[in-house]
């Protein structure tokens, strides 16, 4: 249990807790939405600017959340950068079955990388209860892309 | 911070003999995660006395069939049981008769049977119904829902910086237009007891019915409905150490017979055709369809354990379990608690520097500590307070300074992850 939780808590993911990245509404953003989790109340809103591509140009956001979901939040506004919707859409499915314990064994080339950093979040899967922090960021940022105004974790 | 009881009889602590009530529990020695289980979120829902367990097993077993409705002997031993525990409850609560303790849920649906059937009936627009700013959500959503269906007006009475219900704030609220002031008797965060003898007299100035949460306030002080003389005190189970799945709605009779069913369907009618019903009086009023049978057998033979260890020598020891993890607690740097009335239970909401409190609890749980992380269903109080979550540890009859000291220990853990 002690191991599974210093995996859950490691340097990265604390250092992302207190010094968030991104952690801003990014000028010309055009898109945002509101993630909340009604069993603990925390509350984030993602922003975008979203090019007329589809691609997201810049990201951000602000809010106030428990470690685990700061952490995630910091680390997917980096990644989704130059990324297309159906991209990020993509992405999420990964990290989603990373969180949840499910085989992401095969992970397109392209999406290596960032599936690679997003990894130290896996020691989530060990704590069902928590896998919500580590989503909220991500359902937010669909909901803004989509043109949404809230996402809720449930 | 004055510690104090209704009435201390045991003014020995001694007395009360704390390993032979956790032998009681068989909860309490389980381990979690390596550690010996130390469960300090009784305030959510308490664990459950091997009585009340066996009671209830015994009562599935061997005295089970529906209730009110068999001529046969098991129906009868079922409908027996059924109503002896609710004149339990009533002697419990001293109400002047069994006829006033319905069942229900749990306390939400209490409050909600409340809102529906006198606030529906008996309030219109423009009249005021106050509420505290502790609320839990289960009396406040309740009576939002009747504010959009009749056009009331909700009412706040503030509290202080400390958790003190505001007494003249309160009186400065009421007025012609008051008509119903629903209040919890103790916060579910702060811990606060609330002067619920002064806020039923008060409300009385001005004609107002009142009803009490009486949720957390009954586990640790017991009420006595008939010096209260409020109109409405409503209490869940499962918090009393007894079953999940039943609660009580007391109402003075007069009032409750008053009221339209909340509910319709079998066991509350008298007559039934197609034309129209007529329905009986309360409790079966209230009580549509099969009620919780077995749990109403485990809620009396929970009540019958607290009586036997007597709720007053509970309170006694909730206030030294509260005294000592207070004091256990001030030494951790960083941590601050949130809740310092003058007069509060043994529930401690704290904030560790600027730690979550859903990381607080995920690494306390590795080291065998239970508590609950989150807004405790009391938003508008969170808001009150600048937080949007709080950790609560909350404490019962069978809590031990050991189960504290893992508390303590496990808060340091934490502080140490988060350098």
């Amino acid at each position: 249990m002690e191991d599974d939780l210093r995996e859950l808590y490691q340097e990265v993911i604390l250092d992302h807790g207190k010094n968030p990245r991104n952690f801003a509404r990014p000028q010309n953003a055009n898109y945002e939405a509101n993630g909340n989790n009604p069993l603990c109340g925390d509350k984030l809103t993602i922003f975008v600017k979203l090019g007329a591509d589809n691609i997201i140009e810049d990201a951000g956001f602000d809010g106030r959340g428990c470690a685990i979901s700061i952490a995630s939040a910091s680390m997917m506004t980096d990644i989704v950068k130059g990324r297309s919707i159906e991209q990020v859409d993509i992405l999420f499915g990964i990290f989603h079955r990373m969180c949840t314990g499910e085989d992401i064994s095969e992970v397109p080339s392209e999406f290596e990388d960032d599936i690679d950093k997003l990894m130290v979040m896996s020691g989530v899967k060990q704590f069902p209860m928590r896998v919500k922090c580590a989503t909220l960021g991500w359902h937010a940022m669909q909901a803004a892309v989509r043109g949404d105004e809230i996402a809720s974790s449930e | 911070m004055v510690f104090e009881t209704k009435n201390k009889i045991s003014p020995n602590i001694n007395d009360y003999n704390i390993d032979s009530i956790r032998d009681d529990f068989p909860a309490l020695s389980l381990e979690c995660n390596g550690y010996p289980l130390s469960f300090l979120d009784s305030g959510a829902s308490a664990q459950k006395p091997s009585k009340v367990l066996e009671r209830m097993d015994h009562a599935y077993r061997n005295e089970y069939a529906n209730v009110h409705r068999g001529a046969y002997t098991l129906s009868q031993q079922a409908t027996d049981n059924y109503e002896n525990a609710r004149k339990t409850v009533a002697d419990f609560m001293n109400a002047k008769s069994s006829d006033e303790i319905i069942f229900t849920r749990n306390v939400t649906s209490a409050i909600n049977l409340v809102a529906h059937s006198y606030g529906r009936n008996f309030l219109k627009a423009g009249d005021e119904v106050v509420i505290s700013h502790m609320e839990h959500h289960a009396n406040i959503v309740p009576w939002q829902l009747l504010r959009d269906a009749v056009g009331i007006e909700l009412k706040i009475a503030p509290i202080d910086d400390a958790g003190n219900f505001l007494l003249d704030d309160f009186e400065k609220i009421l007025g012609p237009k008051t008509k119903l002031v629903a209040i919890t008797h103790v916060s579910n965060v702060l811990g606060t007891i609330v002067p619920i003898k002064k806020i039923v007299q008060l409300a009385k100035t001005v004609d107002a019915k009142v009803l009490i949460d009486g949720c957390q306030g009954i586990v640790h002080e017991g009420v006595d409905v008939q010096s209260l003389d409020a109109d409405f005190y409503a209490f869940t189970g499962h918090k009393l150490y007894g079953p999940s799945g039943i609660g009580v709605l007391w109402g003075k009779l007069d009032l409750l017979n008053a009221m339209p069913p909340y509910e319709g369907g079998g066991d509350m009618i008298e007559i039934v055709t197609f034309e129209k019903s007529t329905f009986r009086d309360a409790p079966a009023r209230f009580e549509a369809g099969t009620p919780p049978i077995i749990e109403a057998v485990g809620l009396a033979a929970a009540i019958d354990y607290i009586t036997s260890i007597g709720v007053n020598n509970i309170a006694t020891h909730e206030n030294h379990m509260l005294e000592y993890a207070t004091s256990c607690l001030a030494e951790i740097d960083g941590l601050r608690i949130i809740g310092n009335a003058d007069k509060k239970i043994g529930i401690i909401s704290f904030e560790l520097d600027d730690i979550h409190p859903h990381d607080i609890s995920t690494i306390i749980d590795s080291k065998g500590v239970a508590v609950r992380a989150g807004h405790h269903c009391a938003q508008p109080l969170m808001e009150r307070y600048g937080v949007p979550a709080t950790t609560r540890a909350s404490f019962g009859m069978y809590t031990s300074e050991g189960d504290i000291d893992q508390l303590a220990d496990a808060l340091k853990y934490a502080k140490g992850i988060f350098g």
